[in-house]
């Protein structure tokens, strides 16, 4: 390639990188989700779309753009905690969904991050609602047309950003934030049909891991014995071994738990419990165990024998109990990952702090992800995300009014927004598709 | 999608036939019950007093709402609404800084059908043997002692229609109940009901029967079925009056058959499960060829493209908030979508199909709200409850008894403690038919079903 080219190019790239011109946001009030909690007619101020003030007495650089946002209310970008944005378009018969692998030929190496589209239709439609990062997750594969059928460990999830991605250099914040693990019933059925098979599947899935990193130049010589795991499965495995990678384990029944509790200090590994319907049962045990839930907040119906046990309520036992907690709306917090302010604003009517629900919709699955010294709340040196609210952002009414991602404002348009203007004019006389 | 012909004709027959039943029982004590008709209902409301409430936020669901009103019920029935109200013999309740709405209404639930737990065994809900299975009654699925209609309950629906899914074009009768336990689904039945006939557009047939080398595997094909369908209904329905007026002999009774007429004699009324807008048109050219009428469209994701047609048509829109983008028909869901088929003058429903949602109508109601005042479409709270009451009883044939807070309605009442349209309300009274059903954090009135019994559900946990 001719190099002037490649240099106008890098510049393009660069230059459309940091678009984050210095911004002040003045007068409203801040919910920083970090140590410096709520503060009244407060500015926050974003240079190369960094935070260099959140506060009262905060320096306002002399080229930055200052907004007014008095009587509005500014809190952290929403971080899903799980889910397949950017993995799926629509979710049947309609082409590939990137989250499922099937077969056993990869299982912990299989890593979603390859396949995410930040220009999915889904990432507009939740960023515009304040949805600024997300946990992205493979799921647990039902059986296919072929007999294919999932795996216990279905692979690694990664953490993105749902920044524009002309404007962002990079969308995928990183990869390998957790390995997915799907346990209880639904584990049961790709463990052999038992749970036990499940869990021999990951004890021994660790144990070669173990034994791998143990004695590798033999495996490599051909010394060791044969595994049932591939060397990229192992060597996927390794950062989870060493405590450097959570687990993210997909399971509701509390003897299941039970079990991923005394698993983690056989290992010394780290855990997330997903889904967790009987979670609340063991709050004091999982506070001990320092293993975080993200819980679907109004699943209140036994839908298997999983979950006999399962509660209104529960998020609030768990922090009760110190248990770092995230939120979720389940099934949908993918293309609805916009409605975790909704398991907010319920998990509050069940009895939880509201800061503690904010800080479970941003910086605790921050936390949980290992992403927390870059993102999730509003404090000096993080990434300038966070949105401009008109009211009370859990209230079913609220919708936001700007949301910055890296110190950029998002354009608050997405293909629902078009499709709406499209049809807002009931009376117009000019055919759809000529109205733009 | 069930309703027993037996009450008559027409939804006001029902009602008179009901309502001269009623009087007969209680003229003549317990010993009359029997004569009540295969399948009939057996609801008898939970005991209740009079009550007065006292001081509340009224949205009476007619599209009104009164500021520290009051609603005096008695013998089930709403007796008055207004202000200063004397209590007479009734119990008084303070709802100061309280909301009064009448009960919620879900226009789609497989309660019962789909119950809790999910298992195989469970599976009642599509009869996926065929592609037109008129003949199968929702009701003939309805495990009573699912224990979503106790959260339901303590979401403040009163009332709901539990369909047949939507795996065949036809996929039979629905039940409208009100929302108790009971022994049986008879013991639920809401009186004088008409029955409803379940139809489902799309996707979900073509794939079932197409999946198999059947048809439909196309579009073009679930036409074709309903077409077909309507032919031999019309046809039995014919001759089955050319019967009665000497005629020719009757056909032999076929189930089938004798559903699909029942909505061509007006009597059982078309919920269609229906996405996309384009399809709708095509369904309402289809109720044109064969003269009946589309009570509703549910699940209408695409009702903002054609929400002329649909007031038009006098055809309900049901649709979820905000639901998209899980099937291709899908895809083009906003969440303006209500607000855009009521300001076009079409009867909007937010509807929930699922047993977490049915929960939350109001909250997904809240969401539109918002969603409108974006785009300048004010949507008051008085307007917004008619979407999950009395439109949603519109189109179950029931609004002459329920669905709005007036005068000599059934006393569907639900006490919200706060505006139900903040996500941090709770109904924290429930009455259906007078009775106080379900009480915010009273055990005694917080009913369990016998699966949840000795699980924390029953020691109030799903709540």
């Amino acid at each position: 390639m001719n190099r002037l080219i490649l240099v106008a190019l890098l510049l393009t790239v660069s230059g459309g990188s940091a678009v984050a011109q210095s911004v002040a946001i003045v007068g409203a009030k801040i919910h920083t989700a970090g140590p410096n909690g709520t503060i009244e007619n407060a500015t926050i101020v974003s240079v190369n779309g960094k935070i260099t003030g959140v506060g009262n007495n905060v320096r306002i650089p002399t080229d930055a753009r200052i907004i007014d946002a008095s009587g509005k209310i500014i809190t952290p970008g929403l971080f899903s905690p799980l889910g397949r944005l950017g993995l799926v378009e629509v979710s049947s018969s309609a082409g590939p969904v990137d989250s499922m692998q099937r077969g056993t030929q990869f299982t912990a190496s299989f890593d979603v991050a390859d396949a995410y589209n930040p220009r999915s239709t889904l990432v507009a439609i939740n960023r515009i609602e304040g949805v600024t990062r997300a946990a992205i997750l493979p799921s647990a594969g039902s059986v296919d047309d072929f007999g294919n059928h999932g795996h216990v460990i279905s692979g690694l999830g990664a953490i993105v950003n749902l920044g524009d991605a002309e404007a962002m250099s990079d969308t995928v914040d990183r990869r390998h934030a957790a390995l997915v693990v799907t346990l209880g019933e639904a584990g049961s059925e790709m463990g052999g049909g038992t749970r036990t098979g499940a869990w021999l599947a990951l004890r021994n899935a660790l144990d070669e891991a173990v034994d791998y990193r143990d004695n590798k130049r033999d495996f490599e010589r051909g010394l060791r014995r044969e595994y049932v795991y591939s060397a990229v499965d192992l060597d996927a495995l390794q950062d989870v071994i060493a405590g450097r990678v959570p687990l993210l384990v997909n399971v509701h029944r509390a003897s299941d738990i039970e079990i991923l509790i005394q698993l983690t200090r056989a290992y010394r590994i780290s855990a997330i419990v997903a889904g967790g319907a009987e979670a609340w049962m063991l709050a004091d045990e999982l506070a001990d165990a320092k293993i975080s839930v993200i819980l679907t907040v109004t699943d209140n119906l036994p839908g298997n024998f999983d979950r006999l046990n399962t509660r209104r309520g529960a998020a609030n036992i768990l922090a009760q109990a110190g248990v770092r907690i995230a939120l979720t709306d389940g099934q949908s917090q993918t293309h609805n990952a916009r409605n975790i302010t909704q398991s907010a604003g319920n998990a509050v009517a069940d009895g939880l702090d509201w800061e503690a629900a904010l800080r479970a919709i941003t910086i605790a699955p921050a936390e949980m992800f290992g992403v927390a010294k870059d993102v999730g709340s509003l404090e000096t040196g993080k990434a300038a995300d966070f949105v401009i609210w008109p009211a009370d952002p859990f209230e079913l009414t609220t919708y936001a009014e700007a949301v910055y991602i890296n110190g950029v404002a998002v354009p608050m348009q997405s293909r629902q927004t078009l499709l709406r203007d499209r049809y807002l004019d009931t009376e117009s006389t000019t055919p759809p598709a000529y109205r733009r | 999608m069930k309703r027993t012909r037996v009450w008559g004709k027409s939804v006001k027959s029902r009602m008179v036939s009901w309502l001269l039943l009623a009087t007969f029982i209680s003229a003549c004590g317990e010993e009359a019950v029997e004569t009540t008709p295969a399948y009939a209902s057996r609801y008898a409301a939970l005991p209740g007093t009079a009550t007065l409430l006292k001081g509340a936020t009224v949205l009476t669901g007619t599209g009104e709402r009164l500021d520290d009103a009051d609603v005096l019920m008695a013998d089930g029935r709403i007796i008055a609404i207004g202000s200063n109200l004397e209590a007479g013999e009734a119990n008084v309740i303070d709802a100061s800084e309280r909301w009064i709405t009448p009960g919620i209404i879900d226009v789609h639930s497989h309660l019962g059908v789909y119950p809790s737990p999910g298992t195989e065994s469970h599976s009642d809900g599509n009869e996926a043997t065929a592609p037109v299975t008129a003949e199968v009654w929702a009701e003939h699925s309805v495990w009573p002692h699912d224990p979503g209609f106790a959260t339901a309950l303590a979401g403040g629906i009163t009332s709901m229609q539990i369909l047949p899914g939507s795996a065949n074009l036809v996929g039979g009768r629905s039940v409208t109940v009100k929302n108790v336990y009971g022994r049986s689904v008879m013991d639920m039945k809401f009186p004088g009901a008409p029955y409803g006939m379940k139809m489902a557009c799309g996707e979900n047939p073509k794939r079932v029967y197409g999946g198999r080398g059947q048809t439909p595997s196309t579009r073009m094909g679930n036409v074709a079925g309903y077409r077909s369908a309507w032919i031999e209904a019309a046809d039995y329905r014919d001759q089955l009056a050319a019967a009665k007026d000497g005629a020719g002999e009757a056909p032999t009774r076929d189930l089938r058959l004798e559903t699909l007429a029942g909505v061509l004699d007006g009597e059982i009324l078309v919920h269609n499960h229906c996405y996309r807008g384009d399809e709708m048109a095509v369904m309402l050219e289809i109720a044109k060829e064969f003269d009946y009428k589309v009570t509703a469209f549910h699940h209408a994701v695409e009702a903002y493209k054609v929400a002329d047609l649909l007031a038009e048509a006098d055809t309900c829109a049901a649709m979820w908030a905000d639901w998209w983008g899980f099937k291709m028909e899908a895809f083009d869901g906003i969440r303006e979508n209500a607000a855009l088929v009521d300001k076009a003058g079409a009867c909007a429903i937010i509807h929930s199909d699922d047993d977490i949602g049915i929960q939350r109508l109001n909250q997904e109601t809240a969401k539109v709200i918002g969603a409108a005042a974006r785009v300048g479409i004010n949507i008051a709270p008085e307007t917004a409850i008619r979407w999950i009451t009395s439109n949603a009883a519109k189109s179950l044939g029931i609004e002459a008894m329920t669905g709005t807070l007036e005068v000599d309605k059934m006393a569907d009442v639900v006490v919200w403690n706060g505006n139900p349209f903040s996500v941090y309300s709770k109904a924290e009274r429930v009455y259906i038919d007078g009775a106080l059903a379900f009480e915010l954090g009273n055990d005694t009135l917080n009913p369990v079903s016998d699966f949840t019994l000795g699980t924390t559900a029953s020691a109030g946990g799903a709540r």
